[in-house]
Order: structure tokens, then C-alpha cells, then sequence
């Protein structure tokens, strides 16, 4: 039997560097590169006037002050728009640095190269900068009004709007069955902003060969195939003369899948210039206003239902605050137009969103990209429906399931990747048994009244959400044994912690028949694998994954074809087990995939004792045919490549307990319950991790975290001072059950994993902050001082 | 015009090491840059994310809020001095690994530290008191379950080697 790796809790491969300090991160390299600093704009809205850099040449160390004016062609461009729909006739990129318009607080002015960081703060410091004021554009529905305008030739402030509808099956449209509906109840939603916040920045650093006229980088990103492709267009170099790297990578959660960010651009240009290794690496304060942001919407439902709460027809008018600049399209807001519907069969839908410049950081995709947003606005429409109804909120969530006999159930809507929203499988009703039983909501009432005898409110409240995950286009995997038995794999898309070394080793071992510890794997290096798209929407595992298995099997096929000739026997009765090829049921006829490895690679040359089995005096190889048959290639290697014809859609539900303070109003999780359906599981012990921390940035997203600006778009709170993510103190013990429907579209049979726990999060502790307090609550997050408000809003 | 440097001595993971450092180089940056230590990561360079958290003469301090030159002649620890002699790892460090308690890493080091000191001064916490031990440092990936459990798992590796 060979060992399955597959499904195990296997510890991971990457622990060990990480746990004894020889992590590699973008900033512990380079020890001898020179840094770069930025002048970064203090206003929202504003002219530049003048740029005075006289005083910041006499700092010591110095090496080097760039405006727009000193960029060349190219460079200067306005960074790419990455992701263009027809919808967003309005789209906009921000230039490397800024020409002639700041448009929000942190976009970058000036670049500083000097001997070190300390200098070229220092020199950044006494570069005056002479702006004229323009009016800032603040808040997303003031935004909308258009009074003012974040860019002079986007009317409106709209950047894109797009409608989807969905007619019920009676023809009628949302608007028609709503009004012809038993019951109907119109609401606003709000959802304020938060960030993916990394614990490690953003950071470039570039490496010019002049001997050999090449570029090597080192970049924090989530996609170094395509920052790659964007730095050699950008600096009109060969594609083959550039090399990008993500190394160890502290955390994306979506901010890094954006590229070319302008230091991408800027670092490795410099470098090429000045002929020397140059560095930049973010600071706390640059991550807060420079980086990306996301979550901020505003929504307004109109919904129409029966008497079992049934919906008959949905209206959701979005408004969505997309920042200054649209490199990323209108993904966010996409997503959440589509990914509202969740596990609900709805009779007719219609959405319709604007996405609208302000003068603030950009929205790109955080960790859930857009769908806590859906979900809240599903999910909270699901509990007014059943207050409405005076029924459990379970029973109207079961009333308008999808069934399992319904898959595949396409929802009408065109996804995130271009192509229909169509579910591959779920279980919805039994996620829902399952949750119930985990959390005990029937038991809940008494414990209610129980700890409200004591004088105590709690409450709970559950959400449910469908992810469609394992997005395209495709992603590759290459698989090469070498003569020495060990399995190197590649795949080209990055990671940021996710376990990949250790799943795709999992993956690779399971589909070859080796020990783990001869697999090694390596991602984001575009030396190793230059065809990929990223990591991103929960789809590593399903995109890479996949692929890897596939160039495994093709490595598999070849291995038994050449140890089927040494051994005499027929392919089909061969097994690999421990890295030896052999005869089923006949132990003693085998050949170590290491010599197959020798065999597949004919030789003239030998490089140790092994290898001389495969020289041209040997006696191994047929004299009927060349020593690579047509068709063939040499080595024991393959590569493989898949390209899904659409999302895989997982889906979970989770319920919390909350105990709401009667004096302080404070919010305490007393129990959180996470049921779980992503597939197959590759390994247990990594997607719990993964919801574990999916759950915390949820409540942090739930309770704590926002980004406030004034009116003026200064960010008051960019710091981790300000900026409230939970500490360890904030977080509650997550208790997790796994449902398994494999997805039928790849040949593993799993569903992404990523994102998930983020998703329902807010919904979630709204539902329960509601159950406890008998408050209505529209908008999150919530803080103790506004349920406190709420509480007076409410009080006779 | 140039800084004034200062030399300083200071005893690294028990090897003595000097550094010519300004007098505003924060000891985060004379560990990463003048030594060479790049395990001690900076997360927010206002000691609010504890990334940097090292042991100064046996306790937790944040090293981005330190001048290098304030700890002349003090004994500092990092998270490459945990592992004990030809690299075996510390319990700490095992049981970080063995229940899953990290995923990028970044924020690792300053955990290790913080549990190493906890644990010292507390061989068996109650569960608040691990969650209290570690309430200075943040963690973006792990949601701080399996670093909870790790640390109760580091206690009893501590326990069973006493």
C-alpha cells in the first residue's frame, strides 16, 4: 500500500527556517542595497505648485531625488488599469509618482535613494513640496452627489455601474414580484472600510546585472509572474533578461495581488540606472495611507417574501466607495453583487452598484473581497424577514435553500471571472443540522432566559455564505525526479504563509508515491515557473493543486513506462511505493524511481556511479529506436496545467454566542461555531488554521477595525495605536466542523479554502449583538459606544 | 555632514558583538543591519505589534523602541540564540511547529521570545494567563487558537524534559 498523504495532518514544511529566524523576507536581503524613501502627499486633493529638493542635497549619503519630470517614457505612464470591464467606462490609474494632481493623502511625490533608510528619510524630510489646495472629496454618498470631483473628467464621481437582473421564473422582475408579494420591507446597510494590514509591508528590491544586462527582483507580492511581465514592459526589457521572486512574505491577504505598485515600477528602475542594488520597504504608517483598503459600502434593499419567509423578489441598490483609483476594476463590487445570493434560491434578483471615486487610499480585494459585504446584506435581510415573520431564523434560511438535488444550480449572473455563476455542489441543509447541533441553537432560549434571570444578555446569531473559489484562468505545476530520487516541484503562483510547501508536497508525494521528505517545492519564483496568475480568491489549492497532481500523473506515466521496459513487465502491473517501482505482488521486481530518473536521460557523459547506467555503452538502450523516442523528451520530469472552466463554490455557516455588557454595552464572543465545506480536505490541520485566522480578522472587521477619515481624507487612525486589530485577548476559541462535497469540476476534488472564515463574520455578530440587545442593527462595525447609542435610540 | 558614530558592545545569543552605530539607531535595526540577525522583524516601528520583541537580559522588550546604544553591555537575546546547542530546537519552538502556530511567520519571532520569557518566569499558565503572556503581540494569520495551544504545549515539553 502506498502511504496517502493526502488528507493527513502534516506538519508543515516551512516551520522550520520560520521558527529559527532564517525566514527569508524581502527586507533581510539586500543587506548592501541602497534604500529608497518617498515624499508622500500630506493632502487629499491638491495641485503641486513647485518641488524644492535644494536642502535635501546636502544630507549625507545621498544619492539620487526623482520627480515625474525625471522618469522616462514608460516609467512615467499611468500605472496599468489590471482588470478592465466595459461597466467601468470610467477608470483611472494613478501615475508612479504624482503629475501635477495629488488625490488622496499618501500618494507618493518624490523618490529619495540614499546609503541608507535613516538618510533617505532624512533627505525626504527637506524636500518642500508647494501644493495648492483643491477640495477633497470625502464619504461615499457625498461622493455620489458629485458636488466635487475627485478627477476632473470622471462626471459624477462614477467610475463604473453596473446592473444584473435576474427575472423569476414567471418572467417577472425583482421589482414586479416584490410589489406582487405577500410581505415586503425596504432598508439601508452600511459597511465601513478596514485592510488586508500584513504584519509585513509592502517591499522591492532590484538587483542589475550590468555584465549580463539582467534584472533580478525581490518582491513582497502575491503575483511575481505578473509583476514581472509589468516591470519588463515598463522598462522595455526582454521578458527572458527579468526575474522576479516573491520570497518568504509576511502576510497578503489581497493588498499584494495588486501590481505594478509604483515602488515596482520605480525600485527596479532606479536600480538599473544607477547601476546598484536598491531597496525599499514599507513602513507602518506608508502600509496605512498607500496602501490598499476595502469593505466600505453602501446598500439598500428591497425585498419581497411569503408567509414562510420565502423570497420572492430582491432589489440591492449598491454604493460602493472605491478609493482614488481603479487599477484592480471593479472586482470588489462585482463579487458582491453576485456572491450575495449565498445558498439562497431567490425568485427574482436585481442589483445594480456605482462605484464611486473619493479622495482615499484605493479599494482593492481584502481577504473575502467583497463578500462580507453580500453576505451581511443577505444575511440581515434573512433575520428582518424572519422578525418580520415572528419565525426561528434557521427555518427561513432552510425555506429558501438551494437542495442538494439542485446542483449544478446556476444563479443567472456572470462571476467575477466572466462566466456564469453556476454552484458545482454543497450541501446546504445538512451544513445548517450541522451548525445547529455544534452551536446547540435549540437549546439556546433557555440558556437565555437562564442568564437573563441573572441579569446578563446574550445572544446568538448565525450567517451563511457560498465562495466561489479556484478562479481561472489557470495555473501550472512542473514535476522533475532527478537521478539523486529526490521530487522537485514548481508552481508559479506565490505564497504568503498559506502552507503550500507542505499541501503540494502532500500532493506530490500522495500522486508519486514517494516520502514527503523527498519533495521540495517552490513557488513564486519565476526562474522555476514563469506561467501564472497569483494567489488570490481561495484558489491555490484548487489552481496549483490540481495542476501539480496532473504533472505528477504525467511524471507517473512515464516512470512506469521506463521502469515497465527494465523490469519486463507490463506498465499496468506496476505500483510505486517509497520511491521504488514494482511489480504488484511481487516484491522482489523493482527499480527505485532514482534509476528510472538515470534511465529516462540517456547519456554520454557520467557524473557519478549511478549515472553510468545510462551512457551509450551500457547495453540499456534499444538499438531499434533513437535513445529519445519520438515524442519523448529526456529526463523524469512533466509539467501540466489547470484551467477550470469556471469558480468552484464552497460554502460554510457559522454561529456565535455574544454577551452584550446592560452598563459598558460591551460586545464579548462567548462561543464561535464554524461549520466548514471546502472539498476535499488536503490537510485538516492547515484549513483550520487558515479559518482560524480567516475568523479573527472577521471580528476584528466585526468589532474593532476601521478606517476613519475626517472631511479633510486625513486617515485619523493610521496607526496599529488607532487601527484596532484583535489581539489574542479579542479573538474566541473557534470550534470548527468539516462537511466534505467534493467539487466535481477537478480531478482532486476540492474547493478553495483561504478566504473563507473572514466572510460571514460580521453578519454574523450582528445577528447575535441583535438577538441580545432586541436592537436592530444596519451597520457595522459596531463599537460599544454606538450600541450604547443605539440602545438610547431605541430606549421609549 | 556625517552622523557621530558610537561603538558599542553588546552580548548576542551569548557571543559578544560590536556595532558602530549613530546614536539614533533603534537596536532593531543595529540587530538587522550592523549584526546581520534578520530573524527580529519590524512590523510597526511603534511597539505596538511586539514583531520585534527580543529578550534584553532575559526580558521582553520591543527593539524598535530601543536605541542600540541605550543597551551597551546588556545581554540580548533573539529568536536565533532560542535553539539550544547544534540547533536543537527549543520546546517553545517545537511546539510552535507541532500545533500549527504560524503561517507567514513574520510575527513568530516576537512570539517565540514572549513565550520563552513567559514561560520561564510561569513553567505551567492557566489558559488566561497564556493569553494575557502573549496580549502584546499580534498575530494576522493564526487567529492566536494554535498559539494558545502551543504555548500550553511548550509548558508540558518543559515539563516532561525537567
Amino acid at each position: 500500500m502506498t502511504t496517502k498523504l493526502f488528507g493527513e495532518r502534516v506538519q508543515r514544511r516551512e516551520d522550520l527556517r520560520l521558527i529559527t529566524g532564517q525566514g527569508r523576507y524581502v527586507d533581510d536581503l539586500g543587506h548592501d542595497a541602497l534604500a529608497a524613501a518617498f515624499v508622500r502627499s500630506p493632502h487629499a486633493h491638491a495641485r503641486i505648485r513647485d518641488i524644492d529638493v535644494s536642502a535635501a542635497l546636502d544630507v549625507d549619503g545621498l544619492v539620487a531625488v526623482y520627480t515625474w519630470e525625471d522618469l522616462p517614457e514608460r516609467v512615467r505612464d499611468p500605472l496599468p488599469l489590471l482588470i478592465p470591464h466595459p461597466a467601468l467606462t470610467h477608470g483611472r490609474t494613478a501615475y508612479p509618482l504624482a503629475r501635477d494632481i495629488v488625490r488622496h493623502v499618501g500618494e507618493p511625490v518624490v523618490m529619495v535613494v540614499a546609503r541608507d533608510r535613516y538618510l533617505a528619510e532624512d533627505a525626504a524630510a527637506l524636500i518642500e513640496v508647494e501644493y495648492e489646495f483643491l477640495k477633497p472629496v470625502v464619504g461615499i454618498e457625498e461622493a455620489a452627489q458629485g458636488a466635487h470631483l475627485v478627477h476632473e473628467d470622471v462626471p459624477g464621481n462614477v467610475g463604473a455601474h453596473l446592473v444584473q437582473e435576474v427575472p423569476s421564473a414567471a418572467g417577472a422582475g425583482a421589482s414586479e414580484a416584490i410589489d406582487a408579494a405577500p410581505h415586503t420591507l425596504a432598508f439601508r446597510l452600511d459597511f465601513e472600510r478596514s485592510a488586508s494590514m500584513p504584519l509585513e509591508g509592502r517591499g522591492v528590491y532590484a538587483r542589475w546585472d550590468p555584465d549580463d544586462q539582467s534584472l533580478r527582483v525581490y518582491s513582497s507580492t502575491q503575483t511575481s509572474t505578473s509583476v514581472r511581465m509589468a516591470i519588463a514592459s515598463k522598462l522595455g526589457l526582454p521578458l527572458p533578461s527579468v526575474e522576479v521572486i516573491a520570497p518568504d512574505v509576511g502576510g497578503g491577504f489581497g493588498v499584494k495581488i495588486v501590481h505594478p505598485w509604483p515602488e515596482e515600477v520605480l525600485v527596479p528602475w532606479a536600480a538599473m540606472l544607477l547601476g546598484q542594488e536598491v531597496k525599499w520597504t514599507e513602513d507602518r504608517r506608508e502600509h496605512f495611507i498607500s496602501s490598499a483598503h476595502e469593505r466600505a459600502q453602501v446598500q439598500h434593499v428591497r425585498v419581497g417574501f411569503d408567509d414562510r419567509g420565502r423570497v420572492l423578489g430582491l432589489d440591492v441598490t449598491i454604493l460602493h466607495d472605491h478609493g482614488a483609483y481603479t487599477p484592480y476594476g471593479i472586482i470588489v463590487p462585482i463579487i458582491t453583487a453576485t456572491q450575495l445570493l449565498g445558498p439562497y434560491r431567490v425568485g427574482a434578483y436585481r442589483v445594480e452598484f456605482s462605484s464611486i471615486y473619493t479622495n482615499t487610499v484605493q479599494v482593492t480585494p481584502y481577504r473575502g473581497a467583497g463578500r462580507p459585504q453580500g453576505v451581511f446584506c443577505m444575511e440581515r435581510t434573512m433575520d428582518r424577514i424572519a422578525a418580520h415573520l415572528g419565525l426561528d431564523r434557521t427555518e427561513v434560511r432552510a425555506a429558501n435553500f438551494i437542495q442538494p438535488g439542485d446542483f449544478p444550480y446556476d444563479q443567472g449572473l456572470i462571476f467575477q471571472d466572466g462566466r456564469p455563476l453556476i454552484y458545482d455542489s454543497g450541501d446546504y441543509p445538512e451544513s445548517l443540522r450541522m451548525l445547529k447541533e455544534l452551536i446547540g441553537w435549540d437549546g439556546f432560549a433557555e440558556l437565555k432566559a437562564r442568564a437573563a434571570a441573572e441579569g446578563r444578555r446574550i445572544g446568538l446569531g448565525l450567517g451563511c455564505y457560498v465562495e466561489g473559489t479556484g478562479v481561472g484562468p489557470y495555473e501550472g505545476g512542473h514535476v522533475q525526479v532527478t537521478s539523486d530520487g529526490r521530487v522537485h516541484v514548481s508552481t508559479g503562483l506565490t505564497s504568503q504563509g498559506q502552507g503550500h510547501e507542505t499541501v503540494f508536497a502532500q500532493i506530490a508525494a500522495t500522486e508519486l508515491g514517494v516520502p514527503l521528505e523527498k519533495v521540495s517545492v517552490v513557488t513564486g519564483d519565476t526562474r522555476r515557473f514563469g506561467y501564472a496568475v497569483g494567489t488570490f480568491a481561495s484558489r491555490a489549492a484548487v489552481m496549483s493543486g490540481n495542476a501539480i497532481a496532473l504533472a505528477c500523473r504525467k511524471v507517473r506515466d512515464k516512470a512506469l513506462r521506463i521502469a515497465a521496459e527494465a523490469l519486463e513487465a507490463d506498465p499496468r502491473d506496476l505500483e510505486i511505493e517509497d520511491g521504488l517501482v514494482r511489480v504488484v505482488g511481487n516484491p522482489g521486481a523493482s527499480i527505485p524511481l532514482a534509476t528510472v530518473a538515470v534511465l529516462s536521460n540517456p547519456l554520454r557523459y557520467a557524473f557519478d556511479e549511478e549515472t553510468k547506467r545510462a551512457t551509450q555503452f551500457s547495453g540499456v538502450s534499444s538499438m531499434d529506436r533513437p535513445p529519445v523516442a519520438e515524442g519523448e523528451e529526456p529526463g523524469l520530469e512533466g509539467r501540466d496545467y489547470y484551467s477550470p472552466i469556471r469558480s468552484t463554490f464552497a460554502s460554510g455557516m457559522h454561529a456565535a454566542i455574544v454577551e452584550t455588557d446592560p452598563d459598558t454595552a460591551e460586545i464579548h464572543i462567548l462561543r464561535y461555531a464554524v461549520v466548514h465545506d471546502c472539498g476535499r480536505l488536503i490537510n485538516p490541520m492547515i484549513v483550520e488554521g487558515q479559518i482560524h485566522g480567516g475568523v479573527a480578522q472577521g471580528v476584528g472587521g466585526a468589532l474593532y477595525e476601521r478606517m476613519v477619515y475626517d472631511g479633510h481624507g486625513q486617515l485619523l487612525n493610521a496607526s496599529f495605536m488607532d487601527f484596532l486589530m484583535p489581539y489574542a485577548t479579542e479573538v474566541p476559541f473557534i470550534e470548527t466542523a468539516h462537511l466534505e462535497t467534493p467539487s466535481p469540476l477537478n480531478p482532486l476534488g476540492i474547493k478553495g479554502a483561504g478566504e473563507a472564515g473572514v466572510i460571514p463574520v460580521s453578519a454574523v455578530i450582528a445577528s447575535a449583538v441583535e438577538d441580545a440587545e432586541g436592537i436592530t442593527i444596519a451597520r457595522m462595525p459596531i463599537s460599544p459606544s454606538e450600541l450604547h447609542e443605539l440602545r438610547g435610540l431605541a430606549a421609549p | 555632514m556625517s552622523e557621530a558614530l558610537h561603538e558599542i558592545t553588546l552580548t548576542v545569543n551569548g557571543v559578544v558583538r560590536e556595532a558602530t552605530v549613530p546614536g539614533r539607531r533603534l537596536l532593531s535595526d543595529c540587530l538587522r543591519r550592523e549584526l546581520g540577525l534578520t530573524g527580529t522583524h519590524v512590523g510597526c516601528e511603534h511597539g505596538v505589534c511586539g514583531c520585534c520583541t527580543v529578550l534584553l537580559d532575559g526580558e521582553p522588550v520591543r527593539s524598535c523602541l530601543t536605541f542600540a546604544v541605550s543597551v551597551d553591555g546588556h545581554e540580548i537575546t533573539t529568536v536565533e540564540g532560542l535553539s539550544g546547542p547544534g540547533g536543537t530546537l527549543s520546546p517553545v519552538q517545537r511546539a510552535f511547529s507541532e500545533c500549527h502556530a504560524l503561517q507567514c511567520g513574520f510575527c513568530t519571532p516576537g512570539f517565540l521570545c514572549t513565550a520563552t520569557a513567559l514561560l520561564r518566569d510561569n513553567p505551567s499558565p492557566t489558559d488566561d494567563e497564556v493569553i494575557e503572556g502573549i496580549s502584546g503581540n499580534l498575530c494576522r494569520c493564526t487567529g492566536y487558537q494554535n498559539i494558545v495551544k502551543a504555548v500550553h504545549r511548550a509548558a508540558e515539553l518543559m515539563g516532561d524534559e525537567a
